[in-house]
């Protein structure tokens, strides 16, 4: 996993609530046997026309030019639904770091965070302020600090991170490194339990 | 100290919490099909070890397999793939497979609970969010991703923070023509899509006391639906009687010493909870979703609500959903045309979904310009229903009985709805394009499916029974 301390970028913002996971790769994508491509998938069917590449719909924020950077700005309930990681992983293979949102689902949040991805919750006012910034606006994530700042405003807010989750996060650590190191104590648990 | 069933479950399997942070998690059971998990075989290989524990994992085909002429190879490549490295992948790592073809095989969240391989107390696993259903045995049972289907298939364990405890009562009788369908979509509609993120549900009171096995599983298997990280339900003498003689039910005095403690199994009278709801099953009407998440549900009776009254989570999206759907604020959902009806799916696909439709088919036609899809959720279910004549009923109905797979829950296999198309579905989710591209799905109970089918239009399924 690929370790994220500071971010500060431009934003790609979508302002609708209970995105889920369908909307953010649709089932008929999930048919690959690796994590890689499916960025070019992202968002499939509000992208694009009648599923035609060569017509991207001009009303969605990532056919806009002017929208870029690291950070996709989401309304709430964010990535509800199927629990697939390839919502994660074409976030990610997209070239987002970070997802702000007022609300997450759990298993995003986890297949996220599990991906070097970060999962940002704010409250609804400061999700409103993010998304009435103009597209040249830039946002300061910094994980350390767990704070998130809009540089034009200078408004700025705290979020929440399981600790152990922000060790992982900062120094690029998976969750499965740390588990193998447990062996001993998992096979001296099923033991004991009988 | 007064305890809930969650922390009675949750307790027995904590290997080691880490300070401020999560704890480390004991699986007993690991359930895996072909899409979530060719990724966390890569992994396990490029690191060069094996499944754990292989015993404790079940293996099954069934989000790509087609639902006619499962005895010819998969058409589309991609798919078959997938299919073809799940089979290898068991082989290399020593785990049990229902592929295709096989008596057991079927929808992940039917083989376990039928296998008996799913039981009361234990703690599941699966890539899939409708691992959930599973809680209805008195289980932790929920959904993971492919990182952690790795984890799980290297350690047996997951790293997890303890979610908060919410238990959803409901008390009463339940009327004419409503089912557990009902229930569950009768509470989405309160607590809408998010009203339990963050939170183990509970499920309780006589409403769901009165529930068959397979009634409790649909209920469980929509918590997620409600944002829930699981639901469950405390086992009791239906549970047991319906674990007992199963596949990998336990034997003899193992059953004696595992029964004895499925008994200590139930949330204490003076337990508390983060939060609680309480509902009266008297209020519930058969009901059916106009939007595009499963929160989005009104009674067959009711108008499709306005931006006012619907619920304020799905204020700002009611324009964009309504406008995907093709239906108006204010207008009744009774009386709207349906092109397909899709009874399947891991939420009601059991033998007692088929012989609910069965009874209330038996002697009916379907409408001309309706197509019905009956998929049953295993090959068990599918014998079961040729066994008892069942698919004589719906033959003779006009309705198609095909063979077992996720089918036309999610878009995915051959079995997609056309663009623009409604379909009334028994399945989970109402998302956009989730049965195909443009699909525009009605979610609803197998009676009130079949009721669509035999007239064409949503129709109140109590007008229609004797």
């Amino acid at each position: 996993m690929k370790a994220l301390t500071i971010i500060q970028s431009r934003f790609v913002p979508i302002n609708i609530e209970n995105i889920d996971t369908d909307q953010i790769i649709p089932a008929r994508f999930l048919k690959a046997t690796t994590k890689d491509g499916f960025g070019k998938n992202l968002f499939r069917d509000w992208r694009y026309e009648n599923d035609d590449e060569s017509k991207p719909r001009t009303d969605f924020p990532l056919n806009h030019s002017q929208y870029t950077g690291d950070i996709l700005v989401a309304g709430k309930n964010f990535g509800c639904g199927s629990s697939r990681e390839h919502a994660a992983w074409s976030i990610l293979d997209y070239g987002f770091r970070v997802v702000v949102s007022s609300f997450f689902a759990d298993i995003f949040k986890n297949n996220a965070l599990n991906n070097g991805v970060l999962a940002v919750q704010v409250s609804d006012a400061f999700l409103e302020k993010i998304f009435a910034q103009g597209p040249d606006t830039e946002l300061l994530v910094d994980l350390e600090k767990q704070s998130i700042t809009i540089l034009s405003t200078g408004d700025s807010a705290a979020f929440d991170i399981n600790s152990y989750k922000k060790t992982c996060l900062l120094n690029g650590y998976d969750d499965i490194d740390y588990l193998l190191s447990m062996k001993p104590a998992i096979e001296k648990f099923e033991t004991e339990r009988g | 100290m007064a305890k809930t069933l969650f922390e009675k479950i949750w307790e027995k399997h904590v290997v080691k919490t880490i300070d401020g942070g999560p704890s480390v998690l004991y699986i007993d059971k690991h359930l895996i099909h072909e899409v979530t998990s060719p990724q966390a075989f890569t992994g396990l290989n490029n690191r060069g070890i094996k499944v754990f524990r292989p015993q404790q994992v079940v293996a099954t085909a069934d989000h790509n397999v087609p639902t006619l002429n499962q005895h010819l190879p998969i058409k589309e490549e991609l798919g078959r793939k997938q299919v073809e490295a799940l089979v290898k992948n068991c082989a290399e790592h020593g785990i049990e497979l229902y592929g295709l073809g096989h008596p057991f095989q079927g929808i992940v969240h039917v083989i376990g609970p039928e296998l008996g391989f799913t039981q009361p107390g234990m703690t599941i696993v699966c890539g899939d969010s409708h691992t959930s259903t599973h809680g209805a045995f008195g289980s932790i049972a929920f959904g993971i991703g492919t990182s952690e289907v790795e984890m799980v298939m290297a350690t047996q364990c997951l790293m997890q923070s303890r979610p908060k405890l919410m238990r959803i009562t409901v008390d009463g009788t339940l009327n004419k023509g409503v089912v557990s369908k009902d229930i569950v979509l009768y509470i989405l509609s309160k607590i809408s899509a998010s009203g339990a993120t963050g939170y183990a549900v509970e499920f309780a009171g006589s409403a769901i006391r009165s529930l068959s096995m397979e009634a409790r599983m649909t209920i469980c298997n929509m918590s997620i639906e409600m944002g829930g990280r699981c639901g469950l339900i405390a086992p009791d003498e239906t549970t047991f009687s319906y674990v007992d003689g199963r596949k990998f039910a336990p034997q003899g005095a193992d059953w004696d010493k595992k029964l004895a403690e499925w008994k200590k199994l139930f949330t204490d009278a003076d337990a508390l909870f983060d939060k609680e709801y309480h509902f009266d099953a008297a209020d519930i009407q058969p009901m059916i979703t106009y939007g595009t998440n499963p929160g989005m549900g009104i009674g067959v009776t009711e108008v499709i609500p306005a931006a006012d009254t619907v619920h304020e989570s799905d204020r700002s999206g009611l324009n964009k959903s309504l406008a995907y759907m093709g239906l108006q604020q204010g207008a009744p959902i009774k009386g709207q045309k349906i092109d397909y009806v899709f009874i399947g799916s891991c939420t009601n696909s059991r033998i007692e979904d088929l012989r609910m439709v069965a009874s209330f088919v038996k002697g009916k036609k379907k409408a001309d310009d309706v197509e019905v899809w009956i998929v049953p959720g295993s090959k068990q279910v599918e014998a079961q229903a040729i066994k008892e004549g069942i698919d004589k009923v719906f033959e003779e109905a006009g309705f198609q009985l095909r063979q077992p797979g996720c089918s036309a829950c999610l878009g995915m296999n051959e079995d997609k709805i056309p663009a623009g198309k409604y379909c009334i579905s028994t399945s989970n989710r109402n998302f956009e394009g989730r049965q195909g591209a443009g699909a525009r799905t009605l979610l609803a109970s197998p009676l009130t499916a079949a009721a669509a089918a035999i007239t064409g239009v949503v129709s109140d399924v109590r007008e229609l029974m004797n």
